[in-house]
């Protein structure tokens, strides 16, 4: 059985549905002991880091996740909340402290950085739409090729760590596309609306 | 780099896909899933379904069709047409949309805008522009391109962004069904003006059009319809076309 954790952190319909057609059997749930015996916790996430930690702290869930050993997969803001620190919804040069599972921080793209294509053209913010995912390495990433493209919609970023399992480049940065740290997995983008390319990656998760 | 995307655009009545050239005529193109699933798998980047449902009646099976679009595809869509509350905005995100366009109740009460941006985040909201040129000016039309407001353009697109829309969808209702290439020179000062992504609507007839928008009209997505729904133009053919002339797409 595969856990989506309920955590109020926005529309997770997206997630259900692709499950639904992977035929992978799923619950959506708070409950402590659901998620201890799940095989599998999904971390889903849209909307802001810092309302993202204090709903699931409010839920009181932190540890839970924390002290799993089963494989867990944060997507998006789900797997933003499991880094160490966040820029976002905290004031200027202050920090909203994650879960601190991969060694990376949270940090907004610089605006107006020359996309090197046309005549002046930048490369906007949010970072929405489909962009190639290199330097794979992972399980996650079976069967996929080098500059697979994937779906992303985020104004903040993963720096690059030792977790760095994929790497993205937008507005003149390269950052980390995917996260791994021991049984912890984590996407920028959304494998639930990356087509055919993002159930491949789903498929490897149940797989694990 | 982030490629520049393809939109198939497919009106729906009554659950069926519909084309008609200036509201005359609608023709049944389809089924609006078994398109949708199909313009996915040969490489569309996204999908715009849009209700042009004349009753109430009619209007209240989207919402249905949206949840099988949700469950169908594995792609983001955008779905638009008669959305004038913050409720119908959250019956369909609700439903599994991925994205609302607003067009003629924003013009009328920009604050809609704002409520849903605010509530969903702007990744959620398209403002959606249809405009014509008139002595110069692009004058923003409603209800389908039948009426004019007061609005501007330009103006409008900067408040909608201000407002916390995420993308603007801009159709030149002069170039819309005439299959004579976009109107860039506006989508270039859009994209030059604004921070936020615009998606080329209205005017679609060729592969080169596509390619001069997304190109010298600096437009971030293109959206078609009837080019694509009579199979003038298949996908996968125009990603090779947009790639050998060194625009970044997401091959097919």
């Amino acid at each position: 059985m595969i856990a989506i954790v309920d955590y109020d952190a926005g529309n997770i319909c997206s997630v259900e549905n692709a499950l639904r057609r992977l035929g992978a059997e799923y619950e959506l749930t708070a409950d402590v002991q659901k998620l201890d015996a799940a095989d599998k916790l999904i971390l889903p996430g849209v909307g802001n880091d810092a309302r993202a930690v204090a709903s699931l702290r409010e839920k009181g869930l932190v540890d839970v996740l924390r002290g799993r050993r089963k494989p867990v997969l944060g997507i998006c803001v789900g797997m933003q909340i499991m880094c160490r620190r966040s820029e976002e919804g905290a004031a200027p040069g202050a920090w909203t402290e994650c879960l601190d599972i991969f060694d990376c921080d949270i940090v907004r793209f610089p605006e107006g950085a020359l996309r090197g294509q046309g005549a002046g053209e930048v490369d906007k913010v949010p970072h929405m739409g489909w962009n190639a995912i290199s330097n794979l390495e992972s399980k996650l990433f079976k069967g996929l090729d080098e500059g697979s493209y994937v779906y992303f919609v985020h104004s903040y970023y993963p720096t690059l760590c030792t977790d760095t399992i994929a790497t993205c480049r937008h507005a003149g940065v390269l950052f980390s596309a995917a996260l791994k740290y021991e049984n912890f997995y984590g996407t920028q983008f959304h494998p639930e609306k990356s087509g055919d390319t993002g159930e491949l990656i789903l498929n490897n998760f149940l797989a694990l | 780099m982030v490629a520049k995307r393809i939109i198939p655009c497919l009106d729906v009545k009554g659950g069926a896909v519909v084309k008609g050239i200036n509201f005359e005529g609608l023709r049944e193109v389809g089924d609006a899933v078994q398109m949708g699933v199909e313009y996915s798998a040969q490489g569309a980047d996204e999908l715009c379904y849009l209700d042009i449902s004349a009753s109430r009646e009619e209007r209240s099976t989207f919402t249905a069709l949206v949840e099988k679009i949700a469950l169908g595809i594995n792609i983001p869509f955008t779905v638009g047409g008669g959305i004038s509350s913050l409720d119908d905005a959250s019956r369909l995100l609700d439903s599994g949309a991925d994205k609302i366009s607003v067009n003629s109740a924003a013009v009328a009460r920009p604050e809609l805008i704002s409520e849903i941006a605010s509530k969903y985040g702007s990744q959620f909201v398209v403002c959606a522009i249809d405009a014509k040129c008139v002595d110069g000016v692009w004058k923003v039309t409603t209800h389908g391109g039948s009426r004019f407001s007061a609005r501007e353009l330009f103006s409008w697109a900067h408040e909608a962004q201000e407002r916390g829309a995420g993308e603007i969808l801009f159709t030149s209702m002069d170039h819309d069904g005439t299959r004579g290439g976009y109107a860039c020179a506006q989508y270039a000062r859009l994209s030059d003006e604004l921070s936020i992504p615009i998606i080329a609507s209205g005017g679609a007839g060729s592969l080169e059009d596509i390619a001069e928008v997304l190109s010298d009209g600096r437009a971030d997505a293109a959206l078609a319809a009837s080019i694509f729904h009579y199979g003038q133009i298949g996908i996968p053919e125009l990603k090779r076309a947009l790639a050998e002339r060194g625009i970044a797409v997401r091959p097919a």
